[in-house]
């Protein structure tokens, strides 16, 4: 390696930090908490810090606080204690350093009807405080597949299409925080492949993006941390892969050729759960432990002559753990 | 100091006039214009002349305030409403933009159509009847100051009202009444002395003296005191805004 290569690729590591090397989070929220004028409390003591350049998940039923939550970070809504750092200035002495570094899509499909496309995404431009960059507006648009509509009203758009140009407002400021609250409500399974490159293709750039979703599939698929809340608070946050291990379960069935009437006491020792045909046997496990167990358990069945014709196993999603944890807690 | 946020919400809204154009300034003059043929031939003929100036002429004044009022009112209320009732609001309240700087954006292009529609008809009038000026610099003050009070006035309906009806109720229900019964078409001096002291409690008086004033240097109350009272009604206001935005009146909860 020459040592020009050697300079760029120093120089590469500090552009492009992976997430674990840097030390102060881009958002940080400590001890938030948010009581409405009608009493309801949305938040009760959040503590959350976002890395930059990450794509968190916040997971959590209708009314969790996930939009409360958002919606303070924004700056929409005030909050009742607590403090929020964005860029580590605090979003209500500074709103003006915080806001211009974030970018938000909401929920709600909200446009103004009765303009073109191309002057709404303009628009967010300019009340974000920037200089008007065409080029700009121009490349976002075509990531979009908007560039055919620039010059439609958006009432007359499909709303696939508005949800698009609300992700293209918010992208017209070149946020390098992006929130995305519920973008997959509604959307094709088209549009939803092309958000998501849209949301890696952010990422690649060093934008962090923190999104809310009921499809946790979803949040399996491209994020690298998954928080759940309820109840306004935030229950876990976990790097995905760890929290997936750490609360997987495995399960492993068996088919069987003849129906057992009951688990022989020899394999009493496998907690194996018995079918109510007798015909398929349960072995619940935690992913990597069970390797010795299974090897086991199928000496077994062969020493008490039983046969099986099937045999599968079955990692517990995202969904699995996240109704668990929502269950147990709520 | 955001200018660009202000300069974008400005040309969005004055955006919205030309795509509006035919309610937002054709309705107006044409409204006007009937106005003059009804009042000016059918009042006119019999009353020809108030403090020594033609019916016609007297009038005029009072009818773009009349206008002026309504439509800043209903601009400066709508400009921010409608945000509001769509939802888009939530991009101006996640901007880095403070409230002051979106007052100005909102407020600067209602109380421009408004002096835009007043100076229409102005001229529209001038079709109809001689106009004269007095005090031109006065007259800009008077215009300049009112469009910028109501306008005010017009944005506080806007965060105030939770539905079209409540949006509409000052500008269709309050101000003309009140326009009407403060001397836009008659000289109050023409009352009883009892409705002349009613009428000192209309705000509108003042505004409408004041600017006849400035055309014809005649007048139901000094205009000093008509400058000092439309003063007032825009401390009221820039007060009221001053709340509104520190306690997140109906915006931020």
């Amino acid at each position: 390696m020459s040592g020009a290569d050697a300079y760029i690729c120093g120089k590469f590591r500090k552009t492009i930090p992976s997430v674990k090397t840097i030390m102060t989070p881009i958002v940080s929220v400590e001890k938030l908490t948010k009581t409405y004028g009608n009493g309801f409390e949305a938040l009760k003591g959040v503590d959350l810090a976002i890395e930059q350049g990450e794509i968190l998940a916040l997971l959590g039923p209708n009314g969790a606080g996930k939009t409360t939550l958002i919606s303070i970070v924004c700056g929409i809504v005030n909050p009742s204690s607590g403090k929020v750092l964005v860029g580590g200035h605090d979003v209500v002495k500074d709103f003006r350093a915080t806001r211009s570094l974030i970018g938000l899509v909401p929920q709600e499909l909200t446009t103004d009807m009765f303009e073109t496309v191309w002057n709404t995404v303009s628009f967010s431009r300019g009340v974000y405080g920037y200089k008007p960059n065409p080029a700009l507006i121009e490349k976002v648009l075509k990531d979009l597949s908007l560039w055919s509509k620039k010059d439609n009203m958006l009432r007359e758009l499909s709303g696939g299409m508005k949800r698009r140009v609300m992700i293209a407002k918010a992208l017209s400021h070149e946020p390098k925080v992006l929130f995305l609250d519920e973008p997959t409500a509604g959307v094709d399974v088209n549009l939803r492949r092309e958000m998501w490159q849209v949301v890696r293709d952010l990422r690649n750039t060093g934008v962090t993006v923190i999104l809310t979703t009921h499809y946790i599939e979803e949040a399996e698929e491209i994020a690298d941390r998954v928080g759940v809340i309820n109840g306004g608070k935030l229950l876990l946050l976990e790097e995905k892969t760890a929290l997936m291990k750490k609360l997987g379960r495995k399960q492993l069935r068996l088919e069987l050729t003849e129906p057992l009437k009951a688990v022989p006491t020899s394999l009493a020792v496998y907690d194996l759960t018995l079918a109510a045909d007798g015909l398929s046997l349960l072995h619940e496990y935690r992913d990597g432990e069970g390797q010795d167990t299974i090897a086991s358990l199928l000496a077994g069945l062969a020493a008490e002559n039983i046969h099986f014709r099937d045999l599968s196993t079955r990692q517990s999603s995202l969904e699995d753990i996240f109704v668990e944890l929502v269950g147990e807690k709520a | 100091m955001n200018f660009e946020a202000m300069k974008s919400i400005y040309v969005f809204e004055m955006a919205r006039m030309r795509r509006t154009l035919l309610q937002s300034v054709i309705s107006p003059v044409i409204t006007t214009s009937l106005y003059f043929i009804v009042f000016g031939t059918a009042i006119g003929s019999r009353i020809q002349t108030i403090d020594g100036v033609s019916y016609g002429s007297f009038i005029t004044p009072g009818l773009i305030m009349l206008t002026l009022l309504t439509q800043c009112i209903s601009n400066g209320s709508i400009g921010i409403y409608f945000p509001k009732f769509t939802g888009t609001i939530y991009e101006i309240l996640s901007a880095p933009v403070a409230m002051t700087e979106i007052l100005v954006g909102y407020v600067g292009a209602a109380a421009t159509k408004g002096l835009i529609i007043g100076l229409i008809i102005l001229a529209t009038a001038t079709f109809f009847v001689d106009i004269r000026i007095a005090h031109p610099f006065m007259m800009v003050v008077f215009l300049v100051l009112t469009a910028v009070t109501f306008s005010l006035l017009g944005f506080i309906i806007g965060i105030w009202a939770k539905s079209f009806e409540q949006l509409n109720i000052i500008p269709m229900l309050v101000v003309p009444p009140l326009t009407f019964l403060g001397g836009s078409f008659y000289s109050i001096s023409m009352l009883s002395p009892f409705w002349q002291a009613v009428s000192h409690f209309n705000p509108v008086l003042y505004l409408v003296s004041g600017f006849r004033w400035s055309f014809y240097e005649i007048a139901d109350v000094n205009p000093w005191m008509s400058l000092a009272m439309i003063c007032v009604f825009l401390v009221i206001c820039l007060s009221l805004l001053g709340w509104i935005f520190r306690t997140g009146y109906r915006l931020r909860s």
